[in-house]
């Protein structure tokens, strides 16, 4: 990635949440990425490693329990604070969203009021943003939008309950870019819809950006899949910790990090090939970030962990765009992870 | 499990569990609405059979009228050769026994105030099952199928378990019952990729070293591809094509089976195109 257009960096974002007991759990851990213009960066990883948390933290919509402790976020020509800490944050902040950032949160197709039709939300979220917007002025960006996309505009005066969950999730991907964010985050968009309305979907995404509607998109997920088929990089968390960045292909292709290799052997693509090998899923489960384990974080259940990986927390290991914090990777320059050979089921702890 | 593999009159290769021409209305009058139309299909001992379809398919309706937690509106369930579309009382029950499910969210189907050894005696209990075999021992043994250390699982409370670890105890406790025919209604859907793997492999095994036939409902190809022995695609509440999962997935003949297949993101696949 060449440096002179990156619109998004965001450096050192660290974010726990408060519990009960007084312990913090730290769910993103000294988080630094950036993304150029007109790029879709994917996180991706295991449920709990904290890729929605990271994404409410540069969303800026962080509230208790959860708290960003440092962090700051350039975007184009603005630097910002994303602490929570202080008095002041909430209005900070506040100025950012939507111009600047635009979050799609999990499960958002959900949240369409059931008595209001679509163009009703249309002018809340408009007006909600700017005041000096009318009523006619929120419709008629809609209106264009809509057309611009190739999508029907009757849906603006359609209820929820009359749309189909692919449609609902794009038009609420329409609204939240209404206003051109710079940025977009996308949390698990395609999560609950079926393979048709997500190749929809994801070819909605990609126009956007190719039209410009948004600068650039961090897309979330857990499915590698649908990642490959719309991100030009991605990042791969662990335990609050980006393991491993690349683009696409080289990451899927060339994985420099065991835990990145084990989630790209997991995926079952419908091939003559899955049908006839055995595939064996990461053992365990995800540490938990109260206590995370010592050194690499993901050594109680990397194949290829050494002494080393139980004390010492892994360097970063760049090679060109390609970036990955293992001890493995810097013992074996430019060489990717082997396949993990398939492990018997007696084999896995509980 | 020398109990699930010998009893019932059914010989290798014939159907275990049958749908003859099920069709399933809901809503009346105005608004009549037929989610599954005349639908078909026999589940072989010993096999695992895929349900593939998208969204409204109608996949789920006929996996709980098959579970009789929903009545047909026509047509007939056979198991083992017997009608049981209208049986009621001890008879359901005994069925129940027999055909056991595994459902989608693994973290709806725990009570969160008890551990998984408390859940696990509670439904036997229910069940109101008296075997030779001890509760705590029958617990064991079936935590051991799915791959779970008995001695730790059973004192862990459902938070501090892992989804794939959830759906495997849920797994355990269906097969407590020692049941022929597990119905999984996208029982791997939310979990994980890396953990989904874990729990298609104990379906797996448990099809070849108990002989259970499974029926494992999906939208997703690539599992079905992965575990079935044979898939069954439906569209808007019609089976539109059937067969050996090898001919399904590799040669299918229906335009829907084969928009399905072009749609689904494929890891390496998408990559080429891009």
């Amino acid at each position: 990635m060449s440096s002179d257009n990156i619109l998004v960096r965001a450096t050192n974002v660290n974010a726990s949440y408060a519990t009960n007991t007084g312990q913090d759990v730290p769910a993103v851990d000294a988080v630094s990425l950036e993304i150029a213009e007109g790029q879709i960066l994917g996180l991706a990883g295991e449920s709990g490693c904290g890729k929605s948390t990271l994404g409410n933290a540069l969303a800026m919509i962080a509230n208790p329990p959860l708290y960003v402790l440092s962090g700051e976020l350039q975007i184009a020509d603005r630097t910002i604070d994303l602490s929570t800490l202080d008095k002041g944050a909430e209005a900070r902040h506040r100025a950012f969203r939507g111009d600047y950032v635009s979050l799609l949160p999990q499960g958002a197709m959900n949240s369409i009021s059931p008595t209001l039709r679509i163009r009703d939300l249309v002018v809340d979220v408009v007006r909600g943003q700017d005041r000096s917007r009318s009523r006619d002025e929120a419709l008629d960006l809609a209106r264009d939008r809509l057309k611009q996309l190739g999508m029907p505009v009757r849906v603006l005066d359609q209820y929820a309950h009359q749309l189909s969950g692919g449609m609902r999730q794009r038009m609420v991907t329409v609204i939240s870019t209404l206003l051109n964010p710079r940025l977009l985050i996308a949390d698990e968009p395609t999560s609950a819809l079926d393979v048709s309305s997500q190749k929809a979907l994801i070819e909605m995404l990609l126009q956007m950006v190719e039209q410009k509607v948004m600068g650039a998109a961090i897309f979330i997920t857990h499915d590698l899949p649908v990642l490959s088929m719309v991100t030009d990089q991605i990042a791969i968390m662990y335990a609050g910790r980006i393991i491993e960045t690349g683009p696409t292909a080289e990451l899927v292709h060339r994985a420099r990090h065991p835990y990145t290799s084990a989630l790209v052997s997991a995926v079952l693509d419908p091939t003559e090939e899955t049908r006839h090998k055995r595939v064996a899923g990461i053992p365990g489960s995800p540490p938990n970030l109260a206590s995370p384990p010592s050194g690499c974080r993901f050594h109680p259940r990397c194949a290829f962990a050494t002494e080393i990986c139980t004390r010492e927390v892994p360097p970063l290991v760049v090679e060109g765009e390609h970036s990955s914090a293992c001890w493995w990777a810097k013992d074996h320059p430019n060489e990717p992870v082997p396949l993990p050979d398939p492990v018997s089921l007696e084999g896995l702890a509980s | 499990m020398s109990t699930t593999t010998t009893s019932g009159a059914v010989t290798p290769g014939s159907p275990i569990l049958q749908a003859k021409n099920v069709t399933k209305t809901f809503g009346g009058a105005g608004g009549k609405m037929t989610a599954v139309d005349d639908v078909s299909v026999d589940f072989h001992a010993g096999k695992v059979l895929a349900v593939v379809g998208e969204s409204g398919s109608g996949k789920s309706t006929l996996a709980r009228m098959l579970l009789r937690l929903l009545p047909v509106t026509s047509g007939q369930i056979l198991y083992q050769g017997r009608d049981v579309t209208n049986i009621r009382g001890s008879e359901l029950r005994r069925y129940w026994t027999d055909v056991q499910a595994v459902f989608q969210d693994p973290f709806a189907s725990f009570n969160q105030f008890f551990t998984v050894g408390q859940m696990l005696r509670r439904s036997i209990r229910l069940a109101g099952r008296s075997q030779g075999e001890s509760d705590d021992a029958l617990i064991e043994r079936c935590l051991g199928y799915v791959g779970l250390k008995p001695d730790e699982a059973m004192a862990k409370f459902p938070h501090q378990m892992s989804g794939g670890q959830r759906q495997r105890v849920m797994v355990a406790r269906a097969l407590m019952m020692s049941p022929k025919v597990l119905l999984a209604d996208e029982a791997t859907s939310m979990l994980d990729a890396s953990l989904r793997v874990n729990v298609l492999n104990v379906l797996q095994d448990l099809r070849s070293e108990l002989d259970l036939t499974v029926l494992f409902i999906t939208h997703d190809i690539g599992q079905a591809c992965y575990l079935a022995d044979e898939v069954v695609v439906m569209e808007h509440g019609v089976i539109v094509e059937q067969g050996a999962t090898d001919e399904v997935i590799f040669n299918p003949q229906n335009d829907y089976t084969k928009r399905l297949l072009s749609d689904v993101p494929d890891l390496k696949g998408s990559l080429k195109s891009r």
